[in-house]
């Protein structure tokens, strides 16, 4: 059978990140075809080179049989190529009808419209299809499925004959997801193309003809879905290449800090993020939080840290040494001896314009130490932070004069570990993918410090998406699925496994997947 | 480095770019620009008179221009400082009009300080308030509260406050006026030019204070450089949204103790005339930062009283376009990419 898509060794860099590199693949007209990897294993890159979004570097690219070398979107959706993005583009005002036709009113500007006579043809286009949504609806009034659907039938409208799909399933029920796949079977039925983004195993073997595993950029392997299982494709996925070892003595938990109890959580919308999550952290260790990205971690971390969005329902209960901390403010939970570091350094833990003192104390600058008078004491600032820096190895020479963002990735993510390690009265310290981004050597650095920091007796919540990060550091570690704790792995069980290595990771991935 | 250092001649090229064009704008009207120049040169800064009278604009511009600046550093565009001024100087003329002239003039300066600072920041509080409360925009409210503050001004002018066939207040009392430069150095005579000079230095100093030294400022540039990051710190920043507004107001505010308590001792219909709007191009020349308002304050101050001093020779209309293309070129040049 002839292929919709060829590709041949498409790279792309991203500054000196590898996103893609030297990816060849080949995709059946007519087939459904899954690509799936962890996060930043560069599926969502692919993706968008296929879409004329980014310009690869180099390799080619073949469109049923011909070479294509798109500029822009525009051009890939000439050569019949359509993609429905994770986060839908729609006019809310405006209706379905308008919506799908935007761009392609087929009538000259100031000339007027033929509302009728499109939505007569995008009723025929839903009916065909069995996508449900009346054309007449403004956007404003559709759940997410439904906009979804209307992101289809745009794409369906253009006569497309390969569709993408980037993580179509994130925000949808499980029941939306079953009509979602249906109808993307009738669609391949038809003769369409359809390449899907995911990392939900589940559903690729559910659905898939072929699938694609890629992981840090490159492709580990293409399999027929008939021919593999969960447990393979989670082996692939997950293979690293450099397991960092640290020192990790054995620790001695103490009191108990953090108590979450049924803990559970659900959008305006109605989406239920966490379900019945139960675990508690006693002072001296380091809790494990495994689980793939969209699985509830963001939702524990904000009802954590008492950011959550408030249109939200909560149920259950949060204990800070017995008390309970549901509603309270940042400064308030931070007040307690509470530690962040949260995962989107940049937006969430540093004003890059500030000087890499200004950050050192960000967020502990009500602290008396820092203050003199009326302003700040900011000879004891700048001492403190080249006394810190040089503690945490940060790269810096003028501390007072150098603004944050001109420092290395890693140099920041060291700040901030500092920074919030050094806070005083420290009893709860959450690390949300403390090593993303930064280097090998400062990983290293950052890792000996979380170890210290449990050592002198703080509670630790270490969430991370990286499997030998959780094993290498944890004294137990929970399993987080679809937003619950599927299962936590013991403290013996976690001292077998790092002896183990790659076996115990494997297992450990097949719990969140 | 390079980017950074190009940053801080940024007004400088931009004053220098607007005065060729108005050059060649002056040259066009068929007048020799160099004498113009001379000329206002001649009446300005040559003069102890014009040079009073200069530092007199100045002194209201950087009032209002420290008003527009802070918030600016919040992410916040105050253009409502017009309508601040406008109720301060009412409020401080009627003070003055009202209270009993025997007062000591330290306590009836204070007393007009107050119920301008106070006019003028609860009228800039609201649009904060509106902001953190309903989400209004703040340039819509502020612009809206302008409005309202023109007509209750005028309202209040008209049916209560103003002295028959005068159209203006009651003159204040001896005790409520300000002393002239004048009349304590014996510099710039005749000119209005008073001590609220040195107020405006004072407040810009303690504004800079506030912005680069003080905890409060610090809060208040996360917020306006970072604002999630600044949510994750525990910064409220609702709060330090009405604080700043309230504050620019009564900044705002101040600049009436120069125009009623140290020039006219009553309020009338138009005696803020557009400084409160000034004071935008001020801030916006000088970046945001106080210390940078006073110069920039000093450079619209000499456009402002050198366009009515050579009004004999060219329109004045021509140094309302060097204000606004000295502002545009700013803009350009700061949204160059480094």
């Amino acid at each position: 059978m002839e292929n919709a898509i060829r590709l041949t060794a498409l790279s792309k860099k991203f500054g000196t990140v590898e996103a893609c590199r030297s990816v060849s693949l080949s995709i059946r007209s007519g087939s459904i075809h899954a690509v799936v990897g962890e996060n930043g294993a560069g599926k969502s890159t692919l993706a968008r080179l296929i879409y004329g979004m980014h310009r690869p570097d180099g390799g080619t690219m073949e469109i049923n049989g011909t070479p294509v070398s798109f500029a822009s979107p525009a051009e890939a959706i000439a050569a019949g190529i359509g993609m429905v993005h994770q986060h839908f583009m729609l006019v809310p005002t405006l209706t379905v009808a308008e919506n799908v036709t935007l761009g392609l009113e087929k009538k000259r500007l100031f000339f007027p419209l033929d509302p009728e006579g499109s939505a007569e043809s995008i009723r025929q286009l839903s009916l065909k299809y069995g996508l449900a949504v009346d054309p007449l609806a403004p956007v404003s009034t559709l759940s997410v499925g439904e906009e979804q659907r209307v992101e289809i039938l745009k794409v369906l409208y253009r006569n497309a004959r390969i569709l993408i799909l980037d993580e179509p399933t994130a925000v949808l029920t499980p029941q939306e997801t079953s009509r979602l796949f249906a109808m993307l079977r009738s669609l391949a039925g038809e003769g369409k193309t359809i390449l899907i983004i995911t990392h939900k195993l589940d559903e690729v073997l559910a659905l898939a003809d072929t699938v694609t595993v890629m992981s840090r950029g490159s492709v580990t392997g293409t399999l027929s879905c008939k021919e593999t299982s969960k447990e393979e494709l989670a082996r692939m996925m997950v293979g690293r290449s450099v397991l960092l070892r640290i020192e990790n003595p054995p620790s001695t938990p103490g009191e108990t800090v953090l108590s979450v109890e049924n803990l559970g959580f659900r959008t305006a919308a109605g989406l239920v993020k966490l379900e019945k999550v139960s675990f508690c952290i006693r002072s001296g260790e380091i809790f494990g939080l495994a689980g793939v990205e969209g699985n509830g971690q963001s939702e524990l971390l904000s009802l954590l840290w008492g950011i959550h969005d408030r249109s939200g329902q909560l149920s259950g209960k949060m204990l800070f040494e017995g008390a309970d901390i549901t509603g309270r403010s940042p400064g308030e939970i931070a007040r307690l001896g509470v530690s962040l570091v949260p995962e989107d350094r940049l937006k969430h833990a540093v004003v890059p314009g500030f000087s890499v003192a200004g950050n050192m104390i960000f967020g502990r600058h009500r602290e008396k130490r820092f203050h003199q008078g009326f302003g700040f004491d900011r000879r004891e600032v700048a001492e403190y932070s080249r006394n810190l820096g040089g503690t945490y190895d940060v790269r810096c020479t003028d501390h007072e004069n150098t603004p944050l963002g001109a420092l290395s990735g890693g140099n920041q993510q060291k700040v901030v570990v500092a920074r919030e390690l050094d806070r005083p009265g420290l009893k709860l310290l959450i690390l949300s993918q403390p090593t993303r981004g930064v280097d090998i050597g400062a990983i290293e650095q950052i890792h000996r410090s979380i170890i210290g920091a449990r050592d002198q007796g703080a509670a630790i919540l270490l969430v991370s998406s990286e499997l030998d990060e959780l094993i290498a550091l944890s004294t137990r570690i929970g399993a987080l699925y679809q937003g619950s704790i599927r299962r936590i792995f013991s403290p013996e069980e976690v001292r077998e496994g790092r002896k183990r290595g790659r076996p115990f990771e494997e297992e450990l991935g097949l719990s969140i997947t | 480095m390079t980017a950074r250092i190009f940053r801080l001649f940024i007004p400088l090229l931009a004053v220098a770019a607007a005065a060729l064009c108005s050059m060649a704008i002056i040259a066009l009207s068929g007048r020799d620009p160099l004498m113009i120049c001379e000329k206002l040169f001649r009446a300005t800064f040559a003069s102890g008179y014009g040079a009073g009278q200069v530092l007199f604009k100045t002194t209201t511009l950087i009032f209002t221009g420290l008003a527009v600046a802070l918030p600016f550093r919040a992410r916040l565009f105050n253009v409502g400082g017009e309508g601040q001024l406008q109720l301060a100087a009412l409020a401080a003329a009627i003070t003055g009009a009202l209270l009993p002239e025997s007062l000591p003039p330290v306590v009836a300066v204070l007393f007009s300080a107050f119920a301008a600072m106070a006019a003028g920041g609860l009228w800039g509080a609201s649009a904060g308030l509106l902001k953190v409360r309903f989400g209004v925009n703040e340039v819509i409210s502020t612009i809206m509260l302008n409005f309202i503050a023109q007509a209750t001004t005028g309202y209040l002018m008209s049916w209560r406050f103003a002295e028959p066939s005068t159209g203006h207040t009651a003159e204040t009392g001896g005790a409520f006026m300000l002393p002239q430069i004048d009349d304590l150095f014996g510099l710039f005579a005749g000119s209005p030019a008073n001590i609220s000079l040195l107020i405006a230095l004072g407040t810009a100093l303690c504004a800079a204070l506030y912005l680069f030294r003080s905890r409060a400022g610090y809060e208040l540039q996360a917020v306006g450089l970072q604002p999630e990051a600044a949510k994750y710190a525990g910064i409220q920043s609702g709060r330090h949204v009405t604080a700043v507004m309230g504050l620019a107001g009564a900044i705002a505010g101040l600049g009436a103790l120069n125009l009623v308590s140290g020039y006219k001792h009553y309020y009338e219909a138009g005696l803020t005339g557009g400084f409160g709007f000034s004071g935008i191009a001020v801030a916006l020349l000088a970046g945001a930062n106080p210390l940078w308002i006073v110069p920039a304050a000093l450079f619209f101050g000499l456009l402002e009283y050198g366009g009515l001093a050579v009004g004999a020779y060219v329109p004045k209309d021509i140094f309302m376009i060097i204000q606004a293309l000295t502002i545009l070129i700013v803009i350009v040049l700061n949204a160059r990419k480094p």
